[in-house]
């Protein structure tokens, strides 16, 4: 599962089809002087071979709590598969972070359920809504259970261990043939937020949507996400955590790494793969395969975090 | 009773049809699909009256929105949204989960 045969465009033909056969239980982020590698969460032994005098947190995401069609009948048992992986992990990491997509449709009982087995890991979640999670007719049940402490749409920033968090929304007010958007608000927010910070920061932005354009023909990217990445551009150390395109992918320019994290619900197809990105429908052996988790370990004086995405299964 | 009122409603308008010109006596429903992300037909020309019907075949959900004109509720597997034009234009809509999906419907 190396990160490293992606080239100034992008990623491979190769790496695109690889990243097809994975599916994930969610990533275990190690930032490592400011660059993250995620470590396997699956790979008990290999997790446990990583030094971590840093900061380890996870990262969960596209939940999907409620989803019941044929290419997942049962997303709410994989979130608990994935979270039972967590439970499992040699070392407790810091916190999580969750990039949205809770729920599948907004309803209190999906986010009951979802808070219900998440809770079961023990851990601090820190969550960016995905636009799943707006879907409810006052769009107020997102707010009222995950909002507090952040302003406009549910963004904010916090800071563990040296390491600047920053929490973005994009999937609100979008404007019709465009894609993700954070607006004007946030981005006046963001510079605010950045202000007067050591360029010597390491600093983490995760949002639902990825904040790159991986494939604008899917609404796979953010409108001005290019200006919120200008605003980054001083800081030596950047990493940018997304969901969303259910799949891992990943992508380094100058100091800011991409990537996004597999869904614990159900795969999506690889860009421009199928004729829509709607969930893809794999055998049932191969599910586990193509969901997960990701982990990040933070090391201090190294140049990246370490990400290491870990599959369900297989 | 209730046949007397709506028997007097279709004259009226009858008659409002005959003054304008138009002639909207048989009102069509017309229906737009959704698959693979796609409003299929993408643009439809449909009279003042018409109503059109979409209904969503995908297995995440949409929402049919055209801005400050009408709005549906996320649609769901296989649910439906109707709209009935009252007024000629142009109607763009898309849906705003999946912004690049977009469709208009022209309204003679």
């Amino acid at each position: 599962m190396s990160h490293d045969d992606h080239d100034e465009r992008g990623l491979s033909r190769r790496k695109v089809l690889e990243c097809m056969t994975w599916a994930g239980t969610g990533v275990l982020w190690t930032l490592s002087g400011g660059v993250p590698r995620s470590l396997g969460l699956v790979d008990a032994a290999r997790a446990a071979d990583q030094p971590t005098t840093g900061l380890t947190f996870l990262q969960i995401s596209d939940s999907h709590v409620g989803f019941d069609k044929p290419a997942n009948p049962n997303a709410l048992r994989t979130l608990e598969e994935a979270v039972n992986r967590i439970k499992a992990m040699p070392v407790k990491p810091a916190f999580m972070i969750h990039t949205g997509d809770i729920s599948h449709l907004s309803k209190a009982a999906e986010f009951d359920d979802a808070d219900r087995i998440i809770s079961q890991s023990r851990l601090d979640v820190h969550y960016v809504p995905g636009e799943h999670d707006f879907l409810d007719e006052d769009v107020k049940l997102y707010k009222e259970r995950y909002g507090k402490g952040t302003r406009g749409a549910g963004w904010y920033s916090f800071d563990a261990s040296g390491v600047h968090f920053i929490g973005l929304v994009n999937v609100v007010d979008l404007k019709a043939g465009g894609l993700g958007n954070l607006g004007a608000a946030q981005l006046e927010w963001l510079e605010q937020d950045l202000k007067g910070r050591s360029r010597s920061t390491p600093i983490v932005v995760f949002a639902h949507i990825p904040l790159w354009t991986v494939y604008p023909e899917w609404g796979w990217g953010t409108e001005d996400g290019g200006r919120a990445l200008d605003m980054l551009k001083g800081f030596g150390s950047v990493t940018v955590l997304n969901g969303h395109i259910h799949q891992v992918m990943q992508k380094v320019e100058g100091n800011v790494t991409f990537h996004t994290a597999r869904s614990t619900a159900f795969p999506q197809p690889a860009p421009g793969t199928a004729p829509s990105p709607g969930p893809m429908k794999v055998e049932d052996a191969r599910l586990r395969s193509l969901l997960g988790i990701a982990s990040i370990d933070f090391k201090v004086g190294a140049e990246r975090l370490a990400i290491i995405d870990t599959p369900l299964a297989g | 009773m209730i046949q007397r009122a709506s028997l007097s409603r279709a004259v009226r308008l009858a008659f409002t049809a005959a003054v304008l010109g138009a002639t909207p006596l048989r009102a069509e429903t017309i229906k737009v699909t959704i698959d693979n992300f796609t409003f299929t037909p993408a643009d439809v020309t449909v009279k003042v009256g018409d109503t059109v019907t979409w209904t969503n075949h995908d297995d995440i959900p949409h929402t049919v929105v055209s801005a400050g004109k009408y709005r549906s509720k996320t649609l769901d597997t296989d649910d439906s949204f109707s709209f009935t034009f009252a007024a000629s234009g142009d109607y763009k809509y898309f849906c705003s989960l999946h912004p690049h999906m977009t469709g208009m419907i022209k309204v003679e």
